[in-house]
């Protein structure tokens, strides 16, 4: 595999805390552009967390405290001139659970447009399309733009979450266990999507599926109580791990 | 208990239960009976449209009663509705829940002070503050219409809360992980989800302001006239039964009990309307 070293996210002596207790501890690692980061490791280890702070949806919770930097394109996200609103339009996210808004197809597509001022029909009429199809959703849907999204089953609603993300052309797309409530066949969708859509961004995906992340993962990263074990080529940590901790994981003798 | 046996138990529950709903059928009966003889004796369309009431004279039109309930009621909505509105959105959405906790029960409490104290409120301060400041006699269909905004913001705040609360935690996330702001996402998601609860309250709040009666008593002034402006003495359609039924004999007793009947079907409507809307809180279009 071409390997670019074009480092997208740079993560500095992250620790992460909810009412005191330390749940990320002292992460070092970058993430590159245009390929997909996969993060296993067993429930409670801190994927999520750390997922959640890279758009800053962690500060929705209360008792919770970031040190350390976390840099996107050399920019540290928490510094106090940037808006978190358009960090989080450039730092999408699809949740584990698939959640359209209560509005029809359409209107879940274009809601982030339409906070960003964007209102010319034609021009959201492209984007809904655009982003549907790269979602593998568009054919699915496209004659019922106008039903509401809460009709849809749960792997629609998902690439529906999925879609709505691209309609913002975000620069990284997160991804936490997206397919955690999925049949086969829609997970097979997401996967495919995403092994097209690394092509123009940065994704990092949160998998319990550790398969999935020996999928379609570049790169992965493995974690285990709030510390990240190992990081490297997909290939290399699901063949040769250099610590003992991934390979038990791996091989399914704890977790 | 276990005298009666769990038979027992449930049939006399379902007998208590019935008497609940037997009350409200036996009160809507009641009214009928003395009300719907003389709507049909008089004609139906004298007693609402003719601005005439001179009980002494034969004379039975309620039209100057309606246009005033309604006037004040619009009022009241004016005015309850939109910072009921604001107040619930505000401790919904952007105070900590145990700040809620606190101001929602008392905003409750409200709802429970005797309806004489607001109308003693609304004679003592609110009346003098209208005359001194637009003049008239004070006592008027603006202190009547202020006096009942106050009354129903408890109803309005309280079923707007409940419905903005049971808008999903998720739908907030999926906004705010756009790039919503709060107040984005306020305004373009979870009132839309929360409309019908919001709308239900409004509707629920009319229904009271409509049927609300010693408070509009003490502040209206209670002249039967036809209102043409929000500074002049008015008198509802429950002012009207509430001051005249205590001396009124033969056709003027069965005029008030027509009044009766017409308040009871606004408010029957009013209600369902209400328990409608309420029912499917959260809008699946």
């Amino acid at each position: 595999m071409q390997q670019e070293k074009n480092i997208k996210i740079d993560i500095r002596h992250v620790n992460i805390f909810a009412r005191d207790v330390k749940i990320l501890k002292d992460l070092n690692f970058e993430v590159n552009s245009n390929q997909i980061l996969g993060i296993i490791g067993p429930a409670g280890s801190g994927k999520t967390t750390f997922l959640r702070s890279l758009n800053r949806m962690n500060e929705l919770e209360t008792g919770w405290r970031i040190d350390g930097q976390i840099l996107l394109d050399g920019k540290d996200i928490y510094d106090s001139e940037l808006d978190v609103n358009s960090l989080r339009k450039r730092v999408g996210i699809v949740f584990a659970l698939p959640v359209a808004l209560p509005m029809s197809i359409y209107e879940n597509i274009v809601y982030g447009l339409r906070l960003s001022g964007v209102s010319d029909k034609k021009r959201l009429d492209e984007i809904v399309e655009k982003s549907l199809s790269a979602a593998f959703l568009w054919d699915e849907v496209k004659d019922r733009l106008s039903l509401s999204g809460l009709r849809l089953s749960g792997g629609q609603q998902q690439r529906l979450c999925l879609a709505r993300v691209l309609a913002m052309e975000p620069d990284v797309i997160l991804l936490d266990e997206p397919c955690s409530g999925l049949d086969p066949i829609s997970t097979t969708w997401i996967e495919d999507a995403l092994t097209e859509l690394k092509k123009k961004y940065t994704i990092i995906l949160v998998t319990n599926n550790t398969m999935q992340a020996a999928r379609v993962a570049d790169m992965t990263a493995f974690f285990l109580m709030g510390e990240l074990i190992e990081i490297g080529l997909t290939k290399q940590i699901f063949t040769a791990p250099v610590k003992k901790e991934t390979s038990d994981y791996i091989t399914g003798r704890f977790g | 208990m276990k005298l009666l046996g769990e038979k027992g138990v449930e049939r006399l529950l379902s007998v208590v239960a019935f008497s609940a709903i037997s009350a409200l059928g036996l009160i809507a009966v009641f009214i009928f009976i003395e009300g719907l003889p003389f709507l049909f004796k008089y004609g139906i369309k004298d007693f609402l449209l003719s601005s005439d009431w001179r009980p002494d004279a034969g004379k039975f039109g309620i039209y100057p009663m309606i246009a005033a309930s309604f006037w004040v009621m619009l009022g009241a909505m004016l005015i309850g509705a939109p910072l009921g509105i604001a107040g619930a959105i505000f401790l919904a959405e952007f105070v900590p829940k145990t700040v809620m906790n606190i101001i929602k029960p008392a905003i409750e409490l409200l709802a429970a002070i005797p309806s004489v104290i607001y109308g003693f409120i609304g004679v003592v301060v609110l009346a003098p503050v209208i005359r001194d400041l637009f003049g008239g006699p004070g006592l008027s269909l603006l202190a009547g219409a202020i006096i009942l905004g106050i009354m129903i913001m408890p109803t309005v705040i309280s079923i707007s809360i409940d419905s903005l609360l049971a808008v999903p935690v998720s739908f907030r996330e999926g906004s705010l992980a756009l790039g919503a702001t709060k107040w984005q996402t306020v305004h373009m998601l979870t009132t839309k989800a929360a409309k019908s609860g919001i709308v239900a309250s409004i509707i629920l709040g009319m229904g009271r302001a409509i049927g609300e009666t010693m408070a509009v008593i003490m502040v209206t002034g209670n002249s039967v006239m036809i209102p043409h402006s929000p500074l002049e003495s008015v008198r509802t359609l429950t002012a009207n039964i509430a001051l005249e039924m205590s001396y009124a004999i033969g056709m003027h007793r069965e005029a008030l009990f027509a009044t009766g009947v017409v308040l009871f079907i606004v408010i029957i409507i009013l209600n369902s309307i209400a328990s409608v809307a309420i029912r499917k809180k959260v809008i699946v279009k």
